[in-house]
């Protein structure tokens, strides 16, 4: 019997959701499930490259430094001027479509959906928490919801998503999870902190 | 701390990179045809400017690039950030 | 009880409908809400507050702010408890306890006041002269000093509260809220730029909080109440009282230290006591205003000898009468307006003592009306009194104010001596952000000069010290800031504010030491105190000048001035001036001193912020990390990752379960988890030349499917990393680094491959969190793997050593394979099965389930170390630190000749070919069960006794049941030539023989293949 994949804050046993610690929570802490993604490398110069991926995957990967775009079920993270994280938004994996679309094109796709753990970070006070712990301006143009930037939260690396509904996306290494969420918790605490749902 | 400018990525803190040290070596093409003198001055000798110092930084938690920085050792001021591979610009004197 | 005896019965910004009451040490006493613990002991009549650091001199308070310099005290108690906080500073909540310092037993009696008696045993240096020989008896000295010495005493529990950092990004940061600031941030802030106004004060207003002063014809608090409610109500407009900026750094960055709660008896729940802030300023406007200096003269340090700004404050601010009769003694204007509220608070003024010839005119008639007297051309020569002032000695002194003129000698009765020795601009900020300060003799003070970050300074700080000016040049400068940093005001400006009308201001006279009243021209009458908190007077500087000493910064480490807490807020101008008269120079060539942040003590609390305790590294874990815990698995800390170190069983000590699962691995089966190497992905068409550059050996030969060992040098020649790299296609492999390194080593590939060869066409991309690890090790390894993989050919012909295989494991893994290298660092038959992480556990409770039938043993980092030991495999960073090479190490062979590699040409220098260099060797001490310590140095003779050349040193150590005996590696000059040979391994004064060996006890054989 196979079992199912483990996620990196089981052990939390954070199904005992809208557990709540403060007197009205300022910040709701959710671990967001399994979800496939790859790294992917690739040339922003080369033309091919770019229209084979718009061709099988339905739109523009991000050039511009930080930037989001995304397209039924796919975004497409912009991490580096060779590098990109391309997270399915569906449950379905990434990794056949784009390696049949970028087939003949000079590229790397490098699983990395057991690799990270997201952490979505909501709440009025999201932001507040955030600031005592990552050095981005947070208030500034380049992270406007929909933007992305890598950074560190305290003493470990990040991927920053604001998101266009609200909130943040936190994408750790799933090494570090526990130790960002134990984190978050802990900063949030002078505004409360309340234990979403899978977000 | 200072403030880097990524080429790629803009300003950011100084907690986001590593720095590489002094910029614009360049590794000898054919290293055994090098003295021990030339060789050894190619691996340990530094210039530790008073003054602008070319200096190589990698956005280690950002986007993963290396550039280059014409920064002064007196004052921190940064003259110049650019990519690497591009030839270094005119500073003021 | 105390009753409030110096309380005014009104005025001040107190509420005296509510009461507070507080300790301090044995007597309590009330006060109200808006107090300070210093104006709420003034108004209780207390008059000593602590004891002067070296002399335990008594001393009251001197100032009403933060150059406060001795009325430093024990505040709260237990882990709460925090020494050497300013009275003035600490703002009075219910139920406060404060307790005096530096005393024994007791404020009123203290012992070590005998100092003063002996004072002539302790000059200017007397630590450099007293306690230099002999040598051998400086411990005792030191014990009896740092008794004596020193302030309060830190806390020796630990601190229950919370503290935490933040960071911060703002246009402009506007750092001090008197008149200027609040300006500065208004023209700002109505631009709509980020502004964010600190100030240490618990209201905005600074120096208008005190003095009374009067703009747009209301008082000037009224005006910052309306400024406050404006800017608080902007949204883009951050507001920080209680915070203390006390750090400029490079690019605009600077730090303040928020006392969140330190307000309160202690924090809300989740709140933080302390913040510090790191904030990022395009611009910043320092607003910092000016410091009262004190006058130096005869016992200026008589508790009762203050500040007259700090009276003035306490007046009108505070509600109290610091005395009952009051002489100012002053060099400039500033102290008229204070004789006045003096005199309008009910307390007697008998007279102003001006040094100057001309005092001025401008409060001729309210003087008159008050009876207070103007003694023009006059000084103070010396406070009478040792608890508290009794009164002054007034005389006058000649032109250049080195004597006194005889026969107009004058006493006056008094309480309270008001000094006004000139104002000192706050420019620590300034000159820590790089910039010059420029002496003017006008005022007699330093000013800005050449900023060298985007900076700019207003108001008092500026030497602007007449309140339109402070006004004007303020808002100008938070508008231009505000242009600077890209916003523009849209439509007018707000309307600019009017001071009301000041005289024009007489120049002062400085005269930096106040010759003493003694007899035919002697100038001592008593100790003329400089730096009040570190004891330092007028002599002490002169005697440092004679001996020498000619530059201020030898000057403030021979006699300290300058060096307490304050960092010489009120001493470092007159001490400047004292100096620079005695070496009959000009000031700026004595220089003035560096300001080092940060301005204000931070706690270590602020310093370490949140993360402390479980926070305060980050701890990685496993997938397999909570099935670990859950067999009681005691885990090491390696680089940020949490492994287990060993597995003990019920009733078993670390070696016993270090051999049990070494012995498992060897005899049966064990289990490590391996996850944590690093693991880079590197794939393109030049993938093999680049590994090629990078490994000593060579990468183009092997085959798909093949797993390679390797070594990385620096272009030093010396070994940095290595591990097992297999290649996954033609243009792809998997590399692995140690699990310390990993981050480096990806730093290190990037570098070459961005910098140096952008030619070559291949990416790596870490994948070290995408995969799980566990690395199956022993002679039935085999047998299991079979049992999980039915049907898959794992026989040595089919799937040999140094190869991998993605295979499927049914149950385990659905729809996904295992990667499954055949390689190990025990020695023995292993296979390091590699899954996406989130399959890591299950794999394992499956690998645990399957290999019941064989004892699997899980099995620790240290077992680990002893089995790779015992095979003679090395650890980078325990067998190499940076100066090995791989011929050290006994891998010359490795070395290709075919090609050029990183650190390739190093092997060939001179050094790198000796043949006398450490080289690794394994150690049998005589003693089979005598286990040397990892570090201790190898010897050749048997005597331990020092001096010793060194011919090496123990780089492992450990007991081997599979051995059943102990055996070390150990780097040892010319070791290979030396198999054979005894040396002695030294330590704790002993030399333990050991035979050479070569560094491998174990052979793996053909088990292992
Ligand atoms: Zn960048």
């Amino acid at each position: 019997m196979s079992r199912a994949r483990h996620e990196p804050l089981a052990h939390l046993a954070l199904a005992a959701a809208g557990e709540t610690t403060g007197p009205d929570a300022g910040v709701t802490l959710q671990a967001a499930p399994y979800q496939p993604a790859v790294i992917l490398r690739g040339e922003s110069g080369n033309a091919a490259f770019l229209e084979a991926f718009r061709a099988g995957m339905g739109f523009d990967l991000p050039l511009a430094a930080n930037h989001v775009n995304s397209h039924a079920g796919a975004t497409a993270l912009w991490l580096g001027p060779s590098e990109w994280l391309v997270q399915s938004t569906t449950g379905q994996a990434e990794h056949g479509r784009l390696a049949a679309a970028l087939t003949g094109h000079r590229h790397a796709i490098i699983d990395h959906g057991d690799g990270q753990q997201i952490i979505r970070v909501s709440g009025p006070r999201a932001r507040d928490v955030l600031s005592k712990l990552c050095p981005l301006d947070l208030e500034g143009p380049d992270l406007a919801p929909g933007r992305c930037a890598r950074s560190i939260l305290a003493r470990c690396s990040i991927l920053l998503h604001p998101l266009p509904g609200g909130g943040y996306h936190i994408h750790v290494g799933r090494s570090f999870a526990d130790y960002v969420w134990r984190l978050l918790a802990d900063a949030g605490l002078e505004f409360g902190v309340a234990i979403g749902g899978a977000g | 701390m200072l403030l880097l400018q990524c080429p790629w990525c803009g300003d950011r803190s100084e907690e986001e990179f590593a720095c590489g040290g002094e910029g614009d070596i360049v590794r000898p093409l054919v290293p055994e045809e090098l003295d021990d003198r030339a060789w050894g001055d190619y691996v340990f000798m530094r210039r530790n400017e008073k003054g602008i110092h070319f200096e190589r930084w990698r956005h280690a938690h950002g986007c993963g690039r290396w550039f280059n920085v014409a920064r002064s050792t007196v004052t921190h001021e940064i003259l110049a950030s650019y990519q690497v591979g591009d030839d270094r610009p005119e500073l003021p004197e | 009880m105390r009753q409030a005896i110096n309380r005014l019965a009104e005025g001040g910004r107190i509420d005296r409908t509510e009461r507070l009451s507080f300790r301090f040490d044995d007597e309590i006493m009330y006060g109200h809400p808006g107090d300070t613990l210093a104006s709420a002991l003034l108004a209780n009549g207390v008059r000593l507050v602590g004891r002067s650091f070296k002399y335990h001199r008594p001393r009251g308070l001197m100032a009403a702010g933060g150059e406060e310099s001795n009325g430093l005290v024990r505040l709260r108690q237990g882990g709460r408890a925090e020494p050497n906080v300013r009275a003035t500073e600490i703002v009075l909540f219910d139920g406060l306890v404060a307790e005096s310092q530096n005393r024994w037993p007791s404020l009123r009696f203290d012992l070590g006041a005998l100092n003063d008696r002996l004072s002539p045993l302790f000059p200017a240096g007397f630590y450099y002269k007293t306690f230099m020989w002999p040598a051998n008896l400086w411990p005792s000295y030191e014990a009896v000093i740092r008794r004596m010495a020193g302030l309060g005493k830190a806390a020796k529990s630990g601190d229950p509260d919370r503290y935490e950092k933040k960071y911060a990004h703002c246009d402009v940061l506007v750092v001090g809220a008197g008149p200027a600031g609040l300006a500065a941030a208004l023209w700002a802030g109505r631009t709509g730029a980020r502004v964010i106004l600190a100030d240490e004060g618990t209201e905005l207003g600074g120096a208008l909080l005190g003095n009374g002063q009067q703009i747009d014809g209301r008082p000037g608090t009224a005006w910052v109440a309306g400024i406050e409610a404006e800017l608080a109500k902007a949204a883009n407009v951050r507001l920080l009282p209680r915070t203390t900026v006390g750090g400029y750094y490079d690019h605009n960055a600077l730090t303040l230290l928020e006392r969140v709660a330190d307000h309160l008896s202690k924090p809300d729940q989740g709140q933080p006591r302390q913040r510090l802030w790191q904030v990022r300023a395009k611009q910043v406007v320092l607003a910092t205003g000016a410091l009262e200096r004190p006058m130096v003269l005869a016992n200026n340090d008589r508790p009762g000898v203050m500040g007259a700004g700090a009276v003035q404050t306490y007046i009108n601010r505070y509600g109290v009468r610091p005395g009952r009769r009051a002489v100012l003694f002053t060099n400039n204007d500033s102290a008229y307006r204070v004789a006045l509220d003096l005199a309008q608070a009910g307390v007697e003024v008998p007279a102003i003592v001006d040094l100057r010839a001309q005092a001025p005119l401008g409060w001729r008639a309210e003087l008159d009306r008050f009876g207070i007297e103007v003694m023009a051309d006059r000084a103070v020569l010396g406070v009478a009194g040792r608890n508290a002032v009794t009164g002054v000695q007034i005389g006058k002194l000649n032109a250049a104010g080195n004597g006194v003129v005889p026969g107009l000698a004058r006493r006056i009765e008094c309480d309270l001596l008001c000094l006004s020795g000139g104002w000192t601009p706050s420019l620590h900020l300034l000159s820590q952000s790089g910039a010059r300060l420029r002496w003017d003799g006008t005022p007699g003070c330093f000013l800005p000069g050449e900023a060298h970050q985007a900076v700019r300074v207003v108001g008092a700080a500026n030497g602007d010290f007449m309140l339109q000016d402070c006004l004007t040049l303020g808002a100008g400068a938070g508008k231009s800031a505000a242009n600077d940093a890209g916003h523009q005001h849209r439509g007018r400006g707000p309307r600019k504010p009017v001071a009301a009308v000041e005289a024009d201001p007489t120049p002062p006279r400085p005269i930096w030491s106040i010759p003493g009243p003694g007899r035919d021209g002697r100038k001592s009458g008593g100790k003329a105190f400089v730096d009040f908190q570190s004891d330092v007077t007028a002599a002490d500087l002169r005697l440092a000048a004679r001996e020498g000493y000619h530059s201020i910064e030898h000057v403030k480490r021979y006699t300290t001035v300058g060096m307490g807490t304050d960092q010489g807020r009120t001493s470092n101008i007159n001490a400047l001036g004292i100096v620079a008269d005695a070496l009959d120079v000009a000031i700026p060539q004595v220089g003035h001193t560096t300001f080092r942040p940060p301005f204000s003590p931070v706690t270590f609390g602020a310093l370490a912020g949140g993360q402390t305790g479980p926070l305060l590294d980050p701890a990685r874990r496993t997938p397999m990390h909570g099935w670990h815990q859950a067999n009681g698995a005691v885990f090491e800390p390696v680089g940020q990752w949490h492994r287990p170190y060993y597995y003990p069983k019920a009733g078993e000590d670390m070696a016993a379960a270090v051999n049990r699962e070494t012995l498992a691995a060897r005899t049966s089966l064990g289990l490590m988890d391996a996850t944590t190497l690093g693991k880079i992905d590197i794939r393109g068409p030049d993938a093999a030349e680049f590994l090629n550059r990078i490994y000593i050996n060579g990468w183009k030969s092997l085959a798909v499917g093949g797993c390679r060992y390797g070594l990385m040098l620096g272009e030093d020649g010396m070994v940095f990393d290595d591990g097992v790299t297999a290649r996954l296609a033609e243009d792809h492999f998997h590399m692995t680094t140690t699990t310390g390194n990993a981050a480096h080593v990806h730093d290190w590939l990037e570098n070459w491959l961005q910098t140096e060869w952008p030619d070559l066409a291949v990416y790596c991309t870490s994948c070290t969190e995408q995969w799980a690890v566990a690395a199956l090790c022993g002679p039935n390894a085999r047998r299991l793997m079979a049992s999980l993989c039915p049907g898959f050919d794992l026989s040595a012909e089919a799937f040999p050593h140094m190869t991998w295989q993605t295979v499927a494991i049914p149950g385990v893994l659905e729809g996904l394979e295992a990667r499954i290298f055949r390689i190990g660092f025990t020695g023995e038959l292993s296979f390091e099965i590699n899954v996406p992480a989130g399959h890591g556990l299950a794999l394992w409770e499956a690998l645990m389930a399957a290999g019941e039938k064989y004892g699997i043993t899980p099995f620790g980092t240290e077992a680990m170390h002893v089995l790779r030991a015992e095979v003679g495999f090395i650890i980078v960073g325990q067998e190499t630190d940076g100066t090995t090479t791989p011929d050290d190490l006994g891998m010359g062979r490795m070395v290709s000749s075919k090609k050029d590699f990183l650190g390739k040409r190093s092997l060939s220098r001179s050094d790198t070919m000796r043949q006398d260099r450490p080289q690794l060797v394994g150690l049998l001490t005589d003693d089979p069960g005598h286990r040397v310590p990892e570090g201790a140095q190898l010897i050749a003779g048997n005597n331990p006794a020092p001096p010793q050349r060194g011919l090496g040193h123990v780089t492992s150590s450990y007991h081997s049941p599979n051995l059943d005996r102990t055996f070390a590696l150990a780097l040892l000059q010319g070791g290979r030539g030396r198999h054979g040979e005894t040396i002695h391994i030294a330590y704790d004064g002993r030399a333990v023989p050991a035979q050479v060996t070569a560094p491998r006890f174990l052979d793996p054989g053909e088990a292992a293949k």
